[in-house]
């Protein structure tokens, strides 16, 4: 079987899992779209805090169905000798780690679109303006935060700890990033920790495509340098099997 | 005459702190069941390991089916089953789902039906994989390892932590795989298992292998052992090539002294014998079995020497 077969049949595996899993679920795709629901009340009828909102809320799908996501699984399988067990299969890495991304990208996707849905019916932000900006800022976004998940991952020693990794470094990046406020209206030395950042500029981005109606592709070089630096230490710390 | 299915010459792995295997050499011919036998931390599980294809050696040559497992080829992964120590399984999967996605990974699979039964899974097709007992997941583990219908199967101490019905089971999974034609190579520090399962045996200990054979012919060139209690109640024991000389020369001294020789036994050494003769840390105070050899021509002397080994 072509390898593109096996990448697509784990790929059905994983989507089935997925919905099975009431905690991935609900960490994945429910958390953000409650963050929405609950800060659209607070913001109800402030057309200002609503247009900072749903494109935040848009970038923090993407890091939850990716940076988030991964290490859980990747730690889990890691931990419990899954992986292992499939590096003695005949699936090639390229094929299962494929299907990984593939599962994280339709979650995102998935999500995106809810949020965007919700803004046009709910939040008064309309239809994305900018298809183009919007793919590339999701695509870029998705590739830049699923990497740095899986490197995460090599940093996590043991699958009860995976929580507290996760948060600390996720928890700290949305609040500082403008998913719940304009970022640009906080301390300078909090915006320069942001601008640094790959998050705040997946969120310009997505913001100028949905919302703003501005050109941010600059902002696509931040990005794209903690792309080049997550692929390098997801690929270089890769573990199949626990530390014993 | 068909190529060995695993050849080991010279093997050494090296970690960072310690030699785990110290220069092995052992063939697996096709359709052997082979055990390596050992006490844990003997190297066992690096050596299986290393044919598996999770570590790289450090040096010698290794052969698997004709490939080398250090470069993981995916024609060697197609034709091999591994029933890894411990490993986990997808937790929110039925494990018919499971054996389902295996099976398609592999070129000609098995039949999952077929498999389920081999394993003994029968009835728990529709169960989720978190919801089975531990046994259960061990018949999974097997399952597993067979859905690609493969050549050659590791079983990394199969049945560690199995009640006895349960280890019985799996032996009989085992005896049916060997029935298949398929090569199984085995660790095991249960000796009762390598002798019940295995054509032939490696006996390891502190990364060597100390010997190989079939697990009868282990004690074969040893001696034979002849124990009987004196009259005032001490058990005297020895080890003989000629047990007919000898129980000649006990009985007809005993006749003509008109004592009974009470307990009087014959017994050749079982495997358990010669693994603990040889895996025994000398320090503990088990005996070289020569010193205690004696002629049968020599008369019995007293006191007998009982030789001291750990039970």
């Amino acid at each position: 079987m072509s390898d593109v077969a096996l990448a697509w049949r784990q790929y059905r595996l994983e989507r089935k899992m997925f919905w099975r899993n009431p905690s991935a679920a609900f960490f994945n795709f429910v958390l953000p779209l409650l963050f929405l629901a609950l800060f659209g009340a607070i913001f109800a009828g402030d057309q200002d805090n609503l247009d900072v909102l749903v494109p935040g809320i848009a970038g923090m799908s993407v890091v939850s169905t990716t940076f988030v996501a991964l290490p859980y699984t990747l730690v889990f399988l890691r931990e419990e000798g899954v992986l292992k067990r499939l590096r003695g299969t005949p699936l090639p890495a390229g094929a299962y780690l494929g299907a990984l991304a593939a599962h994280a990208v339709t979650n995102a996707a998935i999500q995106l679109g809810i949020v965007i849905v919700a803004g046009r019916a709910f939040f008064g932000t309309g239809w994305p303006d900018d298809w183009l900006q919007l793919a590339a800022f999701a695509i870029a976004g998705v590739a830049c935060f699923a990497l740095l998940g899986a490197a995460l991952a090599h940093a996590i020693p043991n699958f009860e700890s995976t929580a507290a990794y996760v948060n600390a470094a996720f928890l700290p990046l949305i609040a500082i990033s403008g998913v719940f406020y304009d970022a640009d209206d906080a301390p300078a030395f909090l915006r320069d920790i942001a601008e640094a950042l790959p998050l705040v500029h997946v969120i310009d981005g997505l913001s100028g495509a949905m919302v703003t109606g501005e050109r941010a592709w600059s902002g696509l070089v931040v990005v794209g340098l903690w792309t080049a630096a997550g692929a390098v230490l997801a690929v270089r710390g890769f573990r199949w099997e626990a530390k014993k | 005459m068909h190529a060995p299915a695993i050849l080991v010459r010279d093997l050494h792995k090296v970690y960072t702190s310690v030699e785990a295997v110290r220069g092995i050499d052992f063939e697996v011919a096709r359709g052997e069941v082979f055990g390596l036998l050992g006490p844990n931390g003997a190297g066992k599980t690096t050596t299986v390991e290393i044919l598996e294809g999770y570590r790289e050696r450090t040096s010698g040559i290794v052969s698997v089916l004709g490939h080398d497992p250090g470069r993981r080829p995916r024609a060697l992964r197609e034709r091999v089953g591994i029933v890894l120590q411990g490993g986990g399984m997808y937790r929110h999967v039925t494990v018919r789902e499971v054996l389902e996605h295996w099976a398609g990974l592999y070129p000609s699979p098995r039949d999952v039906d077929e498999v389920v039964e081999l394993a003994g899974l029968r009835g728990k097709e529709r169960e989720r994989t978190r919801r089975l007992s531990g046994g259960q997941l061990r018949r999974l583990d097997f399952a597993l390892a067979l859905v690609g219908d493969p050549e050659l199967i590791f079983l990394d101490e199969p049945t560690t932590g199995f009640d006895p019905a349960a280890r019985r089971a799996a032996w009989q999974t085992v005896r049916s795989l060997a029935d298949l034609g398929k090569t199984v190579l085995l660790t095991t520090h249960y000796l009762d298992e390598a002798q019940a399962l295995c054509d032939r045996v490696a006996i390891m200990k502190d990364g060597r292998i100390l010997t190989i054979g079939a697990p009868a012919e282990l004690g074969v060139g040893a001696l034979y052992r002849v124990t009987w209690r004196e009259a005032d109640g001490s058990v005297a024991s020895r080890e003989t090539a000629d047990p007919t000389g000898l129980l000649h020369q006990l009985t007809s001294s005993a006749l003509a002294r008109g004592e009974p020789l009470r307990d009087l036994s014959v017994t050749r050494p079982s495997l358990e014998d010669v693994y603990l003769d040889l895996t025994s840390d000398p320090a503990s105070g088990a005996s070289d079995p020569a010193s205690s050899a004696s002629d049968p021509t020599s008369g019995p002397s007293d006191p007998a020497p009982e030789r001291s080994r750990r039970v």
